[in-house]
């Protein structure tokens, strides 16, 4: 399997403070990856610093073979990138058909290949189906419930086509049944073909959905293997449980 | 409807507005008229970044005297009709927004609007120093006293305007249908969240201030011709700052109707009350009228309308009634 | 342009002197801008409502304008404390500030400033006080007293400032609550009070600030606006919110104003500041997310 994402001593410092510490992984094509930490451990700096919103100071990220250094985020999106914000980021002007729009416009066109406008419309009502937002498909983003925003934060991020998806705790909040649903949304995204990296506190869905296990504590990274195996990690642990 | 078509109708409006104007007999409502169809092009021009983009461009006054004073240069080294002016005008101030823009943009949106209030002195300060304009003594531009087939100059001058006003609507409106105006609305909503999306902010930012820049540009051609006598008082005034500001957010920014109405509303009141009540009664009531807009309606005057179309009772058959009273659902 | 060798020490001189004031006038901003993020445009025009509160006492009642304006400053806080709720209800808690806000206070500079115009016309004003007439001779140096007497209780004013927030518990909490507004409310401090207190103390500057400048020169009601680009110039360049840096800022953009004036002539001196500040955010590291 090759290497999808290649992180390689990954740098990242806010004045004094060290946010990312040589960080280095990798993520294979088709891989369904689980990030863990304890907060404040850098996770949501490292996916900053992967799709481009926050420049790093050290290291390189390498995706699809080709180095991201100096690429603006729009430009990582249209090579295949997609996230998820931690809190929800919706368009609040425009209704949810037009969310899904924006990526379809801008990125999966920008790409190749022109669609009409029927079919760009199509694709957005399918996109919202699957996350079982189409009977709202014309409201505004502030009319929904926090579930149905991060389904709809989901699907925007599918929206774009990518090749690899990081979904930063996209279940927050969620109760259990709502928790399976998008676990089983993303399965069914992995079979399509997306590689995945899910950031998650919620360890039923990590260890239900990863392959592989990532654990990152104060900026470092301290585990990395098969998910039973980096739970018995003494380290990981302590850094859960010891602190 | 389709854009050329409503480019047709918006002719045709004209083309009734300008009858409408001549049969009244009264040159005075030319002069009166052009000063409001130029609100409605400086106000659509900067209802492009500001309300489509949300970056508040506080330098509208600037880009609008680089046209005028773009005319004076011209006239002095070779004169030219003045449709040639106005191209010359959108180009100058279009570069100027272009060059600006790359320099400040990638900042955040405060920063991008201080920085255009600092661009206006700076510009100002230039042109008062710069002689060959007339610097501060000011320029006079000798206009003649009729034009065939107009008659009166000020028909012409007119025309012109209202032809801009109808050119700026138009290019506003076939923004907002398009993949553009997405785009703009993305970076208004959530800049960040519009890169993660696959838009290239920066880029649109440049377009639409350069776009911006050189319709204010456009309206400030012509103005040595209306004036006779310019100076950088009168260019750079306060007036074209606030109004093109007050204008868009009291008529509506979400659309290029907003700031027609607020052009045609405010531009109209304040052409009537500067016969009866002094400039700075007037400008004092544009200030309270935008800062009582800005806090109570901030949809604007269009906002407002859809407001209460909306809260009737009875619908259109068929059509859905969009509720309002989800829970909050963000944290 | 004759160069001598007095004229720019004095040219220096009175730059740096006239920095300590920019320093005073810059301070408010640095609390609202700097600190608290609130593009509040129309403190300029605070400041000129300050040098006329002064110049009324002053003139009906005789008393000195800068003790006017200490005197006043309750008054000044308590409409900055009014102003940054209805900022706050009607736009920062509706995520509009960016553009609206801004609108905002772009409407209340003009609403001032017009209905001072209105009010006392367009005639400069000035203020009568023993120090405002002579000047100390130091050798080839001339300073005059109306300058050093600001100069003086400016530096002051900003020792003060700098000491209430970083010793006091309501000091702390506004350097806080710009970075960590969650932290603060889990100490039961409410962050909207801490805000509308630091917003009152911005405005509260700008009484003072504004007897020194009518101190300085003769004013009238535009006179402010040429200090809108001056103030947010020297706020980003001193490092947004950092006191010591706005007055090391200040005294350089007086400086060069000052040369500028001196050696190029007075009419370019506008575009100094403006000019600073263009080149200032053209070289700032660029980042959406970067401060």
């Amino acid at each position: 399997m090759s290497q999808l994402l290649e992180i390689e001593r990954l740098g990242k410092r806010f004045g004094g403070f060290v946010a990312l510490d040589e960080i280095s992984l990798s993520v294979a094509t088709g891989e369904r990856v689980g990030l863990i930490g304890p907060n404040g451990s850098g996770k949501s700096t490292l996916v900053n610093c992967i799709c481009g919103t926050l420049r790093n100071e050290a290291g390189s990220v390498r995706f699809d073979g080709q180095r991201l250094d100096g690429s603006t985020a729009h430009q990582r999106t249209r090579r295949g990138l997609a996230r998820t914000f931690q809190l929800p980021r919706p368009f609040t002007s425009l209704n949810l058909l037009d969310n899904m729009r924006v990526p379809l416009l801008y990125t999966v066109t920008a790409r190749g290949g022109s669609r009409t406008v029927t079919e760009i419309e199509a694709r957005c009502v399918e996109l919202l189906r699957e996350v079982g937002l189409e009977d709202k498909a014309r409201r505004l983003p502030r009319e929904l419930t926090q579930v149905e925003m991060r389904k709809l934060e989901l699907a925007r991020a599918m929206a774009a086509e990518p090749k690899l998806l990081i979904a930063d705790e996209a279940m927050a909040g969620l109760t259990h049944s709502e928790v399976e649903d998008i676990v089983g949304l993303l399965k069914r995204l992995n079979e399509q073909g997306v590689t995945i990296i899910l950031i998650e506190h919620i360890m039923s869905a990590v260890m239900s959905f990863s392959q592989r296990l990532i654990v990152l504590v104060s900026g470092r990274k301290i585990a990395d293997g098969l998910p039973d195996q980096v739970m018995r990690d003494p380290d990981v642990e302590r850094a859960y449980l010891g602190q | 409807m389709r854009s050329d078509i409503f480019f047709l109708i918006c002719l045709a409006a004209s083309a009734a507005l300008y009858a409408g104007a001549a049969a009244l007999g009264n040159d005075y409502v030319f002069f009166a008229g052009y000063v409001v169809l130029q609100y409605v092009v400086l106000s659509t021009a900067w209802n492009i970044l500001g309300g489509y983009c949300g970056y508040v461009n506080f330098g509208s006054a600037a880009f609008f005297a680089l046209g005028a004073y773009s005319t004076v240069a011209m006239h002095k080294l070779h004169p030219l009709p003045i449709p040639f002016l106005v191209l010359i005008g959108g180009v100058v101030s279009g570069v100027v927004g272009l060059g600006m823009g790359y320099l400040t943009l990638r900042l955040r949106g405060a920063f991008f609007a201080i920085a255009t209030l600092a661009l206006a002195v700076v510009l100002q300060t230039l042109v008062v120093n710069w002689d060959y304009v007339g610097g501060s003594r000011g320029a006079y531009i000798v206009r003649p006293e009729t034009l065939a087939p107009f008659g009166p100059y000020i028909r012409y001058l007119f025309t012109i305007m209202l032809l801009l006003a109808v050119g700026a609507v138009t290019v506003a409106r076939l923004i907002e249908r398009s993949r553009l105006g997405y785009g703009f609305a993305t970076i208004r909503d959530d800049e960040l969240a519009a890169e993660a999306s696959g838009v290239p902010t920066l880029t649109l930012k440049l377009i639409a201030t350069v776009i911006s820049g050189a319709l204010m540009g456009m309206a400030g051609a012509p103005f040595p011709y209306y004036i006779g006598f310019l100076q950088p008082s009168s260019a750079f005034g306060l007036d074209y700052a606030v109004n093109s500001i007050a204008m868009p957010l009291i008529g509506g920014t979400t659309s290029w109707v907003g700031p027609l109405i607020g052009a045609v509303l405010l531009g109209s009141l304040q052409q009537i009350a500067t016969v009866t009540i002094s400039s700075a009664v007037n400008l004092l009531i544009v200030g309270c009228l935008l800062v009582a807009f800005v806090i109570i309606a901030p949809n604007g005057i269009v906002g407002l309308v859809q407001r209460y179309v909306q809260h009737k009772p009875e619908d259109f058959v068929g059509r859905r009634k969009v509720e309002t009273d989800a829970p909050e659902a963000v944290p | 342009m004759i160069f001598s060798f007095d004229l720019l020490v004095n040219a220096i001189v009175s730059g740096i002197l006239i920095g300590g004031f920019y320093a005073a006038v810059t301070a408010g901003v640095s609390l609202s801008f700097g600190i608290l993020d609130i593009v509040n445009i129309a403190h300029p025009a605070f400041i000129i409502l300050g040098s006329y509160t002064a110049y009324i006492v002053n003139a009906t009642l005789g008393i000195d304008p800068i003790v006017t304006s200490i005197i006043l400053a309750p008054a000044f806080y308590a409409l900055g404390a009014v102003i940054y709720q209805i900022y706050y209800v009607s736009f920062e808690k509706r995520g509009q500030e960016s553009l609206r806000g801004i609108a905002f206070f772009f409407g209340l500079l003009f609403i001032t400033e017009v209905s001072l115009v209105l009010y006392f016309g367009v005639d400069y004003r000035y203020v009568e006080a023993p120090y405002i007439g002579p000047t100390w001779h130091f050798g080839f140096v001339d300073v005059p007293l109306r300058i050093v007497v600001p100069f003086l209780v400016s530096l002051l004013l900003i020792a003060a400032l700098q000491l209430v927030l970083s010793r006091s518990f309501v000091g702390r909490a506004i350097m806080a609550v710009a970075q960590d507004q969650l932290a603060l409310r889990l100490m039961a401090v409410d962050p909207i009070r801490i805000k509308r207190i630091a917003f009152g103390i911005s405005i509260a500057t700008a009484s003072v600030a504004g007897a020194f400048l009518i101190i300085i020169q003769p004013v009238e009601p535009s006179v402010g606006r040429e200090y809108i680009g001056r103030v947010f110039a020297i706020c980003v360049l001193g490092g947004m919110g950092s006191l010591p840096g706005t007055v090391i800022a200040a005294m350089l953009v007086g400086i060069v104003e000052s040369l500028t004036s001196t050696f190029y002539g007075p009419s370019w001196a506008p575009a100094v500041s403006f000019g600073f500040l263009l080149l200032t955010l053209a070289v700032r590291p660029a980042g959406l997310l970067g401060r």
